[in-house]
């Protein structure tokens, strides 16, 4: 309860105003495509340095949280993933908006956040010396069956089809191979210079998703019906509140999921979205909404990605290790200060560490507070007519890509994957497999080629990938996951059968 | 026609000269943006934040600057963008890291090398330091070497990446030593590298010295060595490989600094090359650098040059029938 002690801190006229500008320009900042939670905070870094050491982490703290939850905006409205945190966001979210139902599903994708965030944040309060030696437990070989459990669950996200999700991963994968190889020092299919540094996955978040959606817009734009607007009605807070409590299941596994893979460095936030939705997908009674608008479906990826700020912040604080891109970004901001964390972080830097934590947690409630009263307005985004929303979004498509590393290569990825992936859905192909294929590949190809390379200098690849009680829970998660899928594809195959005998 | 065309050219000519002086005279007339090889949080990035910060200051550019990371393949694709599609104008600089170009340039496959630009000034050295984890059996450079020696090709030794100071040094402490570790690339930068020291998945790592004096003020490692000439003024206690018994010079020393593209006018290169160190030197950049555990070594333009020249020399050597 130490904490408590130092919430004197943030309530200081400036800490306060810094609390507000750092939550509300990180909402701005999250809601931007293209600007990730990395280079948000980045951003911000030369601002502290005229700060004190703890109203600069202020600042930054507030900033990482509201980022991660920002993101869910442009996914919702625009089906533009600001983040590959926000990727499961946008699959049902965007469909909820396109029918009028933006304000609902924001308001519930922030509070759900907020929940996810503030029960991330308390893990880190109450538990970081226990978590953090958790934490180191993940070696190469842990880290290569996580992917590959991520892999598993890829045939069933997001598709009518388990043969064509299966093969929309495959093309992931290997999209995700493409570049120079840092490990073994080779070059794969780089046929570009653009190429050279692979796949940069915010050009191909954006591409994959806007694109498509674009240019069906465009096609149907010509015909008077479409050129009707969507009727945006109101939603009211207190219902929203009721069916986040409604829906605790998917709540839930979208915070515990978030937190655990939060946890652990080298993985972190990238996939905690996608893998809260499709567990809470398999245990939900009502499994064949999701993907249609299912307000379930939004609660678990922003749960899930909002639970992962607080953990993924444990190696940083106490190993020095930084577990995402966001926490180096944020290792910067404390080294800047003089603050080298360390297991006595929070013996030798009370104030600064704990004003920090303290900010998170109370940046979490001011983004929900922000994030709802914004939601009614930012909803009627979706009674722009089509054709002008479609322009929009390209326009914002082609700046967000380009703003990522300045760079016009990454502006052409965007296109090719938006245009190839526009052709893949017409034939019943969808993104979000392909996405979490190219995010898992350098996971799993990397770590298993390191592992390899520690295997042969010690006792072989098969005792250091199948030995020892962590890799075999995993495994052991794997086969269990492998055989879900094949039960329930199964159980559907007989379903259909059963239907179509009926019929007869 | 042809004296009229002659003239024509001739003034176009002398015209264009004027412009460029003029281009020179009134440089920076607007921000100037500095390329980064690496992502946003890493040890360069962080550094070249802080030593561009006071940039806009009237009496070092009197305009500010900027830092677009273009991470990629351990730098190469952030290195190949500015050698061949940067413009050669001066408001586009560039990061570098010695020896990471210069091995890469000499193993080929990139579209640059030391000639492809014009340094300006370097700001920072890091030396490669040996660590090992804080319940590692080896306390000495002197145990660690014995077990590599009795063990060939089992001594796990972590690094950020090919080429780059890290596995440099590898190199030379085996040419050193004539025995076998086994060099473990990772992915991640010096972080993950670190972490797999930390975490016990290596033996042994080679890592920066700046990350690694703050990983042993927290208790997590122990090192043994630095790459360099001379004992750092971070770790007095610390032995450099010469002292400990190992033919290894400073050839794996990180060495940062700023350059722009080869055909930038020359007087806007000598304006650089004359505020920059300034700008390097300024108070506020050298205590935040202090505060950070980030060495400081400013080089002038001259300096900066004979260590490439020395550099490419020494690694082509190293690097050769690898």
């Amino acid at each position: 309860m130490e904490f408590l002690g130092y919430f004197g801190g943030v309530f200081e006229l400036k800490s306060l105003l810094l609390l507000f500008g750092g939550t509300i320009g990180g909402l701005i900042l999250g809601a931007t495509p293209g600007l990730s939670p990395t280079m948000a905070v980045a951003l911000l870094i030369p601002f502290t340095f005229h700060l004190t050491p703890t109203q600069g982490l202020i600042l930054l703290g507030a900033a990482y949280t509201s980022t991660v939850a920002g993101g869910a905006v442009s996914a919702i409205l625009l089906k533009i993933p600001g983040a590959p945190a926000n990727i499961a966001t946008a699959l049902d979210g965007n469909e909820m908006a396109m029918r009028g139902e933006g304000a609902r599903a924001l308001q519930l994708s922030f509070l759900a956040s907020g929940v996810g965030g503030v029960i991330g944040v308390l893990l880190l309060i109450f538990l970081t010396p226990v978590l953090a030696q958790w934490a180191l437990q993940f070696g190469p070989s842990h880290l290569f069956w996580i992917a590959i459990l991520g892999v598993t669950v890829i045939g069933s996200l997001d598709s009518k089809s388990f043969v064509k999700g299966l093969l929309s991963g495959c093309i992931g994968l290997w999209l995700s191979q493409i570049g120079y190889d840092e490990i073994q020092g080779t070059e794969r299919f780089i046929f570009a210079d653009a190429l050279t540094g692979g796949i940069h996955i915010i050009p191909a978040l954006i591409g994959l998703f806007a694109i498509p959606q674009v240019l069906d817009m465009l096609a149907k734009g010509r015909s008077k019906v479409a050129i009707e607007t969507i009727e945006v009605p109101k939603y009211s807070f207190l219902d929203s509140l009721r069916e986040l409590i409604a829906s605790v299941r998917a709540l839930s596994i979208g915070t515990v999921v978030g937190s655990i893979i939060g946890l652990i460095p080298g993985v972190g936030g990238q996939i905690a979205g996608l893998v809260a939705y499709d567990q809470s997908r398999k245990f939900s009674p009502q499994r064949d909404k999701y993907g249609t608008g299912h307000a379930e479906g939004v609660i678990a990826a922003e749960s899930a990605n909002n639970a992962m700020v607080g953990p993924s912040l444990v190696p940083l604080l106490t190993l020095s290790i930084p577990g995402s891109p966001t926490a180096a970004v944020l290792l910067g901001g404390l080294l800047i200060h003089g603050i080298f964390p360390g297991s006595d972080i929070f013996d030798k830097h009370p104030q600064v560490v704990w004003t920090f934590i303290n900010s998170m947690l109370l940046g979490q409630i001011l983004m929900v507070i922000f994030g709802i009263y914004t939601a009614a307005w930012a909803a009627r985004i979706a009674r722009v007519p089509m054709p002008i929303m479609a322009a929009g979004v390209l326009v914002l498509a082609l700046f967000g890509s380009y703003s990522v590393q300045q760079s016009m290569g990454d502006v052409h990825i965007m296109l090719v994957m938006g245009i190839g992936m526009f052709v893949l859905e017409k034939f019943g192909f969808s993104a979000a497999p392909l996405v979490l294929g190219l995010i898992l590949g350098p996971i799993a190809g990397d770590y298993f080629t390191n592992g390899w390379m520690i295997a042969a200098a010690q006792d072989g690849p098969w005792v250091y990938f199948f030995n020892g009680p962590l890799n075999l829970v995993l495994i052991a998660m794997v086969v269990a996951s492998i055989a879900y899928s094949f039960w329930s594809n199964m159980l559907q195959g007989k379903a259909r059968k059963a239907d179509r005998e009926a019929a007869q | 026609m042809k004296t009229y065309l002659k003239k024509a050219l001739l003034s176009a000519g002398a015209l264009a000269l004027t412009a460029t002086m003029a281009v020179a005279a009134d440089y920076p007339e607007r921000p100037i943006g500095v390329a980064v090889s690496y992502g946003a949080g890493g040890a360069t990035d962080f550094q070249a934040r802080i030593v561009t910060m006071v940039a806009g200051n009237e009496d070092i550019l009197g305009q500010p600057i900027y830092i677009v990371n273009k991470p990629g393949a351990g730098g190469r694709k952030g290195w190949n963008w500015f050698a061949t599609e940067a413009e050669a104008d001066g408001y586009t600089m560039s990061a570098y890291n010695i020896p990471h170009f210069i091995a890469q340039s000499i193993k080929g496959g990139v579209k640059y090398s030391a000639d492809s630009f014009e340094p300006i000034a370097n700001w920072g050295a890091d030396p490669a330091v040996i660590v090992v984890g804080k319940d590692s059996k080896f306390n000495t450079m002197a145990d660690l070497i014995e077990y590599a020696k009795a063990n060939p090709g089992k001594t796990t030794t972590s690094g950020a990446g090919l080429f780059v100071g890290h596995h440099i040094a590898a190199l030379q402490i085996e040419k050193a030593c004539s025995c076998k570790l086994a060099y473990i690339p990772t992915k991640g930068g010096g972080a993950a590298a670190m972490k797999a020291v930390i975490a016990g998945e290596v033996l042994a790592g080679v890592n920066n010295l700046s990350d690694a004096f703050r990983a042993r003020e927290a208790g997590n490692v122990k090192i043994l060595g630095v790459a360099d000439l001379e004992r750092n003024d971070f770790l007095k206690d610390v032995p450099t490989l010469k002292e400990a018994g190992l033919d290894v010079d400073n050839s794996s020393v990180n060495f940062r600094g700023l350059m722009v593209k080869k055909g930038t006018p020359p007087e806007i290169i000598e304006k650089l090359a004359k505020q920059v160190p300034l700008m390097f030197g300024h108070d506020r950049v050298a205590k935040r650098m202090k505060a950070g555990g980030s060495p400081m070594h400013i080089m002038s333009r001259d300096e900066v040059k004979a260590m490439w020249a020395k550099r490419q020399e020494t690694l082509a050597e190293l690097l050769k029938g690898l």
